[in-house]
């Protein structure tokens, strides 16, 4: 068989903390980068044209949609999946929060939540109900209806800052 | 999953290097900034692209400067989120700040580019499709086919300016500098759009957008307001852009109205502009130019929502600009239609 | 049967508690492996092309240059799988891939296995296919005018899938008593289940000929059946394993082509393959919500009191039988179990169109027309000058009572969740009394806690439980039950808890594997808790047994005393006295032999018995009501809803807070409905899906979510697992309609369809302003031959449940 051109490129960067090298078809998103040379499935898809929010990761802190990100494009820089959200087995206060309060039902779009909620929360630790919904307005989900994602990062966000909070009654009990 | 095609990528650090590229990819190149509006066109094929250019590291590209006497520039490359929280964007140009946040979701905005959204492709529901769906209906004259669906008649495509910034900027009077390997040229952003779907604008595909110039504030108060069906993702289906100078007395001195996500180009309406300018901003005066932008709004059956109820809400959607301008400070005011 | 109550009477401590759910560490860590991230070596890569004419005779399909191109290992045609398929036994009308002619834009006609996705889809545009175009069939009227050509060359005439009528009870007598008697006609426009996760799944055939599928299913028994069939394999040499569901909605509940198809794939290569749908591809899988236009007449008394009731429904059914009969009843099945209905009459039809195929979305087939049973008695109750929520609350089906149409009702905490709803949002200042624009409207609604008859009729268990206790105290609880999300998962694990007094956590729960796991009949229909939590229930019970007489010997102590809690078994009387729970295996163990035990569950009995009799019946119904709070802008027709107060009688919490995120999903997706979703197609243009896009099809972002007020009514069922009822469905119904009461409160308008869009709403307020009716909405229902009502004696008439002989029915109407 004669030898073919070569048609991967080689690249650095940071993913998770980790430095890693890794080697893919030039044309090939983030998303694919991720999922498919580098085992990280914890990055879903759920339309890949930028119109739902699913893909989301950190790049140099900030959140983009890796389905139209190109894989090239991270050479060099920081990558946070959901697989780095946690540190040594210790969850992430948004993840235990998100655990806790039932904002994960089917758990597909979670990843890319978590994500922008860890940027929210960088940004802003501790915001309202409106600037939540404004944050999250990029993330579609089907299962919730949103509302314990919104409690699950206010609990999250009070926890960050050091205060000793539990979840409302009617959160997880309704209205009496 | 739906994946890119094949194509070479150029990462070029200098913009002298950019458009040397791009003269030698010729007709097959095309340069991407955030690649929010390219690569999902490249993934559904109606942009295929031979070499993709990136000017995301052009660092000229990201820099904002203002100064009170000339106004400000903007890079072509500054982010939408940027534009969105830049405080001297903020004081100076508030209507940029807030049309800039209603443009789709934050994670777009962190990726998508300033100059991104002004180039943006025209849009239609018979274009925006795969490619397999695009087959199914033989394919349009914007794309691979011969025909425009939305008017089977017409010799010209009627994809729709979908941009939220181009009306406003023009509102605004801002003008871009277009740089390519022979030519460096700064034109009103009036005249970079043009009213063809396929040719939507006058700039030749080597020239690369590199600044957005606005002129100084001086008083001009200006407002965005967006019709879309959802607080977020949506393109505008209708965007009521409104600049106006009031003079002490509180007369019209200046007026430029313009309406996006109607046609495919920013639509001036002179008749409007008009019928405001010499006059006190009152509710007579506010309901005539609704009136004209009404008449002038002739949208097609290419995007969300009835093209019939589009038209109908250039009415309230004018008034409620010029409403905002006129009382800022005070809450919505409605008018009975 | 299992005795469905707690420990000892003692109180609970798993079980109405909002524990974490037992994968939700999974979830939220990235961790889950849905069906896309399963990678096997040497897998190959499918993809399925689909037609791009919507109504065609096949002429021939040429693989040859496909199969040429470099990288593509194995290209199939319908040829290759001549055996049809479908989920219900009367609708085996699906092949993998079509044969002799395609009845949608996207149907399949050919699959190509390829070793990357990039390759299979340049492989597409290789294959060449011949078409013959034949008349498309767009809309529910073409399909009742258009005798030739058929789309389906069965069912019950020209383009009608099932036409069906039942009467229940003397309409002429019931109609004679009322004081007043409406007509009116509704559409419901069809929508669909938007799951995130695309569909996905990966065969592999192995070394010893067995095969196996991993798939996100809502239903692997189903699609164990239809592999077997269509690849004519032994059941016993199928594996189906559901990969945990990135959201189902009803929509992974089909057997679907591209599992056959890849499965046909793998065997044909022995390497694994893949397919992961686009998200357009998954619009044409679609299974979504029937459009609906519905009649409904119905005859009341001065107090709102329902003298009877004559429903029509006419579904818009798509290219494929999918559910679609068992839609079609559901249309008329469950108007009966909220207010009382004497006498009632059902007559149902459903078309085939060439378009993508409905089927069952959350609520199947019943929305709808609680959709327009809600709206009509807001117009009654206007009409008559009574409350709407008064008027309900004076009329509601009694519990422990058979309807009409012989449907069991159980508990119904109906009435409470009224009294709720109106409480909490205010509703006696509001009513009529907000300003123009603002507006309140209540509507209710009622679901199936499962259907009481399996889909293959037969007298097996509809769910089935196997927990298997080893000696260092493991408990593991096998079912083929599958999380969608609903955390069925956590139900089993929480009732084995509460019952051998062990922490949740500490079980080992193994789903939805057809080689692994006991039949369950699948996630549909809201049966899981119900079902799969009795079933658990019996298996736990039945393992505490052989527990409890192992410790009572040891410890000398009476078998009555021992309790189960905090990981012991202990004598109640002297706790100190006790073992360890893994001691208490290990004696059982000592004395039994291995310890393993089984549960299952079967439906009680319906009381209808004739035909037809199998759709509407459940062991238990849960019930909801819902106020709505709307801003309708009169310029512009824009509504928004700012907040919703809904009350679910759930019988029992499993876990409230599980609960309480069925009933807010189920307020967003119906506020989805209500307001913006739906599947539209270009009749002048090949009837081509309008737009098959994340961005095009409106769901709700966070913008468009209203708050949401929750009350949870607990009134225990004695059908359901410690009381326990559904909810994943039935706080869905009564959104759409609330709203559109709401927005009549609001301008004063009547909508009578949803979704209700500006464009309606508006046209409906300048309707009002020429003098017009104050109205928009359907004004027709197209003629229809109705067949010959099946008449049934009502209960109240002293009726069996059997349909009256033929001959003593007069003929058609």
């Amino acid at each position: 068989m004669a030898a073919r051109k070569k048609q991967k490129v080689h690249i650095q960067f940071v993913a998770n903390g980790e430095e890693v090298e890794v080697a893919f078809a030039p044309h090939k998103t983030l998303l694919e980068v991720l999922r498919e040379d580098m085992a990280l499935t914890g990055t879903k898809h759920g339309c890949e044209l930028g119109e739902c929010g699913v893909c989301t990761v950190l790049l140099d802190g900030q959140a983009v949609l890796s389905c139209l990100t190109l894989g090239l494009d991270v050479e060099g820089r920081e990558v946070t999946t959901v697989e780095g959200m946690s540190v040594n087995g210790e969850l992430h206060p948004l993840q235990e929060t998100f655990a806790d309060l039932g904002a994960a039902q089917c758990g597909y779009c979670t990843p890319g939540f978590l994500l922008v909620a860890q940027e929210l929360l960088e940004k802003n630790p501790d915001p309202g109900r409106e600037e939540i919904k404004e944050a999250l307005a990029g993330n579609l989900c089907r299962c919730t209806g949103y509302i314990k994602i919104y409690e699950a990062v206010e609990l999250a966000a009070a926890r960050m800052r050091g205060e000793e909070a539990e979840p409302a009654r009617e959160t997880v009990y309704g209205y009496e | 999953m739906m994946r890119l095609p094949k194509f070479d990528y150029r990462v070029p650090k200098k913009i002298r290097d950019a458009v040397r590229m791009m003269a030698d990819a010729g007709p097959g190149g095309m340069f991407v900034a955030g690649g929010t509006d390219l690569y999902p066109n490249m993934k559904r094929r109606q942009q295929t692209p031979a070499t993709v250019i990136t000017v995301a590291r052009l660092k000229e590209l990201s820099e904002v400067r203002w100064d009170s006497a000339r106004g400000m520039v903007i890079g072509a490359s500054v982010s939408l989120t940027r534009i969105c929280d830049h405080p001297v964007i903020r004081d100076e140009y508030p209507a940029v700040a807030s049309a800039a946040r209603l443009i789709s979701t934050p994670l777009l905005r962190n990726m998508g580019t300033v100059g991104g959204n002004l180039l943006l492709d025209t849009r239609c529901n018979y274009y925006d499709q795969n490619y397999e769906w695009r087959k199914g209906i033989n394919f349009c004259m914007k794309k691979d086919g011969e025909i425009c669906w939305v008017a089977p008649s017409s010799p010209k495509c009627w994809a729709v300016q979908s941009s939220d910034l181009a009306p406003l900027m023009v509102a605004l009077g801002a003008k871009v500098r277009l740089v390519s390997a022979g030519d460096d040229r700064l034109i009103d952003i009036a005249d970079l759009y043009n009213h063809d779907g396929i040719n939507y604008l006058h700039k030749r595909p080597d020239e690369l957008l590199t600044e957005i110039h606005l002129p100084p504030a001086n008083g001009t108060r200006a407002v965005y307001k967006k019709l879309r069906r959802r607080g977020s993702f949506d393109f505008p289906v209708l965007g009521v852009a409104a600049a106006l100078d009031l003079s002490e007395d509180g007369t019209v001195s200046k007026a430029n109205l313009i309406l996006g996500g109607i046609a495919p180009a920013p639509v001036k309406v002179r008749e409007a502009e008009e019928m405001l300018v010499g006059h006190p901003l009152d509710e007579e005066r506010i309901r005539a130019a609704a009136e004209a932008c009404y008449v002038r709004a002739r949208p097609l059956d290419n995007t969300d929502f009835l093209m019939n109820w589009r038209k109908q809400m250039a009415r309230p959607f004018v008034i409620r600009a010029l409403e905002e301008i006129h009382r800022p400070d005070a809450g919505p005011v409605t008018f009975e239609c | 049967m299992a005795t469905n109550n707690g420990n000892n009477g003692k109180p609970r401590k798993v079980i109405g508690k909002p524990f974490r759910k037992v994968d939700a560490r999974a979830k939220c860590t990235g961790q889950t492996r849905f069906a896309d991230d399963i990678t096997l070596p040497r897998m190959l890569h499918a993809k399925l092309l689909r037609s791009p004419v919507p109504h065609a005779a096949v002429k021939s399909v040429d693989v040859s240059r496909a199969l040429r191109l470099p990288g593509v290992v194995a290209a199939i045609t319908g040829k290759d799988l001549p055996i049809p398929y479908g989920i219900l036994p009367v609708s085996q009308d699906e092949h993998a891939l079509c044969i002799d002619k395609v009845r949608f834009i996207g149907d399949p006609v050919a699959a190509i296995a390829a070793i990357d996705e990039d390759t299979a889809f340049e492989a597409m545009d290789l294959i060449e296919v011949e078409y013959e175009k034949l008349k498309p069939i767009a809309t529910i009227e073409e399909a009742l005018e258009t005798r030739e050509p058929r789309i389906h060359d069965y069912g019950d005439y020209g383009n009608v899938h099932k036409n069906v009528s039942l009467e229940f009870g003397d309409m002429d007598e019931g109609f004679a008593e009322a004081d007043l008697v409406r007509e009116d006609i509704f559409f419901y426009q069809g929508n669909t289940h938007l799951p995130l996760e695309q569909h996905a799944a990966v065969a592999h055939f192995d070394a010893d000929g067995k095969l196996t599928l991993w798939s996100a299913t809502q239903t692997p028994h189903y699609v164990h059946r239809a592999l077997a069939k269509t690849l004519q394999l032994p059941a016993s040499h199928i594996r189906v394993i559901a990969t945990p569901n990135g959201g189902g909605f009803g929509g992974k509940s089909d057997p679907f082509n591209h599992e056959v198809a890849i499965s046909k794939l793998a065997m044909m290569t022995g390497r694994p393959v893949k397919v992961a749908l686009t998200r357009e591809e998954v619009f044409y899988c679609h299974r979504g919500r029937h459009p609906v236009l519905m009649w409904v007449k119905t005859g009341v008394k001065r107090d709102g009191a329902i003298t009877a009731m004559h429903f029509r429904s006419f579904l818009d059914g798509g290219a494929y039988g999918s559910y679609g009969v068992a839609s079609t009843f559901y249309t008329g099945a469950l108007q009966t179990v909220t207010y009382e209905i004497p006498r009632y009459k059902f007559e149902g039809v459903r078309c085939f169109t060439n378009k993508p195929p409905c089927g069952p979305k959350r609520g199947h087939g019943t929305p709808q027309p609680r959709f327009a049973l809600e709206v009509q008695v807001d117009k009654i109750s206007e009409e008559l000058g009574l409350d709407p929520a008064e008027m309900r609350m004076a009329h509601l089906a009694p519990p422990n009572s058979v309807t009409a149409n012989y449907l069991r009702i159980g508990s119904m905490g109906l009435g409470r969740c009224i009294e709720k709803v109106v409480e909490g949002a205010g509703w006696k200042d509001k009513h009529r009394k907000l300003p123009y624009g603002k507006g309140v409207g209540i509507a209710c609604g009622s679901y199936l806690s499962g259907a009481g008859l399996p889909i293959y009729w037969n007298s097996m268990p509809h769910s089935g439980v196997q927990l298997r206790l080893d000696r260092q105290g493991g408990v593991c609880v096998m079912c083929g039950s599958t999380d969608i999300g609903q955390g069925s998962d956590s139900v089993l694990a929480y009732v084995v808890a509460e019952v051998l007094g062990i922490d949740p956590f500490d079980i080992r729960v193994v789903t939805s594997d057809t080689d692994l796991t006991p039949v369950d009949l699948g996630s549909y229909s809201s049966r899981v808790t119900l079902m799969t939590g009795n079933a658990a229930l019996q298996a736990a019970e039945r393992a505490r047994e052989l527990l409890t007489m192992a410790v009572a010997e040891k410890l000398g102590a009476p078998i009555e005393n021992l309790s189960f809690a905090e990981r012991r078994v202990f004598d109640v009387e002297n706790p100190e006295t006790g073992v360890s729970f893994a001691e208490a295996v290990q004696m059982a163990e000592a004395r039994f032999g291995t310890i393993g035990t089984v549960g299952s569950y079967t439906p009680p009995a319906s009381p209808g018995k004739f035909k037809g009799a199998g759709v509407g019946p459940s062991p238990a119904y849960s019930y909801s009501a819902a106020i709505a709070e709307v801003d309708v802008d009169p310029e512009t027709g824009i509504v928004v809803v700012e907040r919703v107060w809904i009350a679910h009688d759930i019988g029992q919490s499993i876990n409230p807070m599980l609960v309480m995120g069925q009933v807010e999903g189920s307020v967003y997706m119906g506020l989805g409905e209500a307001l913006m979703e739906e599947m539209v197609y270009r009749g002048n243009r090949n009837i081509v899906h309008k737009f098959p896009s994340m961005l095009e099809y409106k769901s709700p972002t966070t913008l468009e979510m209203c708050d949401v007020k929750t009350y949870l009514i607990e009134d225990p069922d004695p059908n359901g697992p410690f009381g326990a009822k559904e909810v994943g469905q039935g706080p869905l119904l009564p959104i759409p309609p609330a709203v559109v009461n709401a927005i009549y409160d609001a301008v004063g308008v009547r909508v009578d369809e949803v979704p209700a869009t500006p464009e309606k709403v508006l046209a409906a307020i300048r309707a009002k302003a020429q003098g017009k009716e104050a109205r928009f909405g359907p004004k027709s229902v197209p003629e229809v031959l109705w067949p010959a009502p099946l008449k049934v004696q009502t209960p109240a008439e002293g009726g069996d449940g059997k349909a009256l002989p033929r001959e003593a029915v007069h003929a058609r109407d």
